[in-house]
């Protein structure tokens, strides 16, 4: 982690991690050796794409209802139609193409939130490590009382006030998530500034700012990578439960954890409705998770046993 | 080591008291708490009357103070849905949530630690590969989904199981079951890590090489220097898990104080939600108190370094 640049960071320890420099493509030899990063990427690749493609991908539209083919099966059972794969809900409405639709929200609240978090936790983490006194107490004494509240309780309730919009659920994820790149940051910008090369920066004349960015920024890509695809599979499963509780992006919008809520209610006569967003939930995590694993064995062999 | 006791508590009273700054603000959020709490349809002179009964026309630190000084007396105003003081209401709940709470807590503990112990002691083999594989899943299933699909299983097609509501023991087994899932699945992984830094040490194969059976190594010397940061990582998941309860009472009906605060937030009774995140944060501030003092009675170099 001496590197003063991230790509050349990266390509070291990816040399490292295959057995020494002058290998070629030692990135895509990783990857046969990581079964499960190479699944996670597979994972995750699928639900981009879903997303991206829906209106290829969806076999109808997601919100217009049909009556007539109103709680359908999915296709491989009785009743069941090729029209619509995994089965209708009590209004016609297609599952697959709702589940299809509905990654768009999981991936867009989880994908902004956990940046936005991690733009404010990094941001806050590196000045209160580099000013360390008063400026780090307040700082840290912000995070311990953001995780004093149980998170999805303050969730819950702040989107329950603000109203339940994109933006506000945004914020209010990013809310939940920005004090673990804070802490984490922190700790070590306090070690990294303690370092010789810090110390030759501020030597030649560097001001605060560019020792901060130029310096020690560079040196947080790895935690950092991995904290966000941690938080990204975090952020995806607290925004479905809100949105199962009620307060997620409001109707007619199809969200997995909504679905899950309509489909409970219907549990003992369509239990396919419930059955398939949650499999989607799941399987989104888990690709993340897989992929944050496989990323952080990757990026920085000494964490691998931080779980 | 009373230094470091008093320490911790006045941490602890500075975050309780930040938390009571930001369960009064909540309100205040939307711009405007009588238009919060009123239905959108009240009129002007509703809106301006209850501002008055409500004391909300006065300067906002004049606000807060009355709003501390009546918590600190245990009066978080009236719930405007039932009309009674809203702490009872909260205070009523809290032992059906912590039942539910520990019980998983309990779980999660009593499966998570012997299992990442073998997986660590037999890391490589069956046993160890499907314990991780499960474990890593446990850690991506939505414990609402999982709640579902248990009493689709359990409940509908099985019947052994209730569906919902609080009473008898087979009531606890599926609500607590789900919400353990993810705190074993995150204490397995950590088990199984720690154990394995810890066997590495030199003071393991010191043991070992003095000829203590295989059991004595690792409860008494290996184990016991595991479960160190096991301890601090249980009391920090103790707010994930109030959270969670959150959830899984909704979907079990449980009488707790999550499904009680869910309704409250439908029924926009707001001095009965602020009770519940005021309520619901102490304790976890309390908890994590506790773990704080129960971790520098375990590890003598933290109350030490502070």
């Amino acid at each position: 982690m001496t590197t003063s640049t991230t790509t050349a960071g990266t390509a070291t320890v990816a040399q490292r991690a295959t057995g020494g420099p002058g290998r070629a493509r030692p990135s895509l030899r990783f990857l046969r050796r990581s079964p499960l990063m190479t699944l996670g990427m597979f994972l995750v690749g699928l639900v981009v794409l879903a997303a991206v493609l829906a209106p290829w991908v969806g076999t109808r539209d997601p919100i217009q209802q049909n009556l007539a083919l109103s709680n359908r099966p999915p296709m491989w059972q009785p009743r069941g139609t090729a029209q619509a794969p995994l089965g209708t809900d009590q209004f016609g409405r297609d599952v697959w193409s709702r589940i299809v639709y509905g990654s768009q929200i999981s991936l867009a609240i989880g994908t902004a939130a956990s940046l936005i978090g991690g733009l404010v936790g990094v941001t806050a983490g590196l000045v209160a490590g580099f000013y360390g006194g008063k400026v780090d107490t307040i700082v840290m004494r912000i995070v311990d009382l953001n995780l004093a509240f149980p998170l999805i309780l303050l969730a819950l309730a702040i989107a329950a006030i603000l109203g339940p919009s994109l933006q506000n659920l945004i914020l209010v994820m990013a809310l939940t998530t920005w004090m673990i790149y804070a802490r984490v940051v922190r700790g070590i910008t306090l070690s990294i500034r303690e370092r010789e090369f810090i110390q030759a920066a501020r030597a030649i004349g560097a001001v605060d700012t560019r020792i901060m960015f130029r310096h020690i920024l560079p040196n947080l890509f790895a935690p950092v990578m991995v904290i966000w695809t941690l938080e990204l599979a975090r952020v995806i499963l607290m925004e479905s439960a809100l949105s199962f509780l009620g307060v997620g992006v409001p109707p007619p919008t199809p969200t997995w954890g909504r679905m899950l809520a309509e489909g409970r209610s219907v549990l003992t006569t369509a239990p396919w409705i419930a059955t398939f967003p949650g499999i989607a939930i799941t399987l989104t995590v888990l690709g993340v998770n897989f992929f944050g694993d496989g990323l952080r064995d990757l990026l920085d062999p000494r964490l691998r046993k931080q779980t | 080591m009373t230094g470091f006791v008093i320490q911790r508590l006045l941490l602890a009273v500075l975050v309780v008291f930040g938390v009571s700054i930001v369960t009064f603000f909540l309100t205040f959020l939307s711009g405007d708490p009588a238009a919060l709490m009123l239905s959108a349809d009240a009129s002007a002179e509703q809106v301006a009357q209850f501002r008055h009964d409500w004391g909300f026309d006065d300067p906002i630190i004049v606000q807060y103070g009355r709003f501390l000084g009546r918590a600190l007396q245990g009066d978080m105003g009236m719930s405007l849905r039932h009309g009674t003081p809203a702490l009872p209401l909260i205070a009523d709940r809290l032992p059906a949530t912590f039942q539910l709470t520990l019980t998983a807590m309990a779980m999660a503990i009593f499966a998570a630690i012997p299992l990442g112990v073998i997986s660590a002691t037999h890391r490589g083999s069956a046993i160890d590969l499907v314990t991780m594989t499960v474990a890593l899943v446990g850690q991506a299933i939505p414990a609402f989904w999982l709640a579902i699909m248990g009493i689709l299983f359990f409940s509908v097609s099985l019947g052994w199981l209730p569906t919902s509501g609080r009473g008898t023991l087979l009531h606890v087994i599926m609500p607590a079951s789900v919400l353990a899932i993810g705190l074993t699945a995150l204490l397995t992984r950590l088990t199984r890590s720690t154990m394995l830094e810890v066997l590495s040490e030199d003071y393991v194969r010191t043991a070992r090489a003095k000829g203590l059976r295989a059991w004595a190594v690792l409860s008494r010397h290996a184990l016991r220097n595991a479960l160190i940061p096991l301890v601090t990582v249980i009391g920090l998941q103790f707010g994930y898990i109030l959270g969670g309860a959150v959830v899984i009472e909704t979907v079990f009906t449980w009488p707790g104080v999550g499904l009680f605060t869910i309704q409250a937030i439908t029924n926009r009774d707001y001095p009965v939600v602020q009770a519940a995140v005021l309520i619901l944060s102490t304790a976890v501030v309390l908890i994590n108190l506790l773990v704080d003092l129960l971790y520098g009675l375990l590890d003598p170099r933290i109350r030490v370094r502070a």
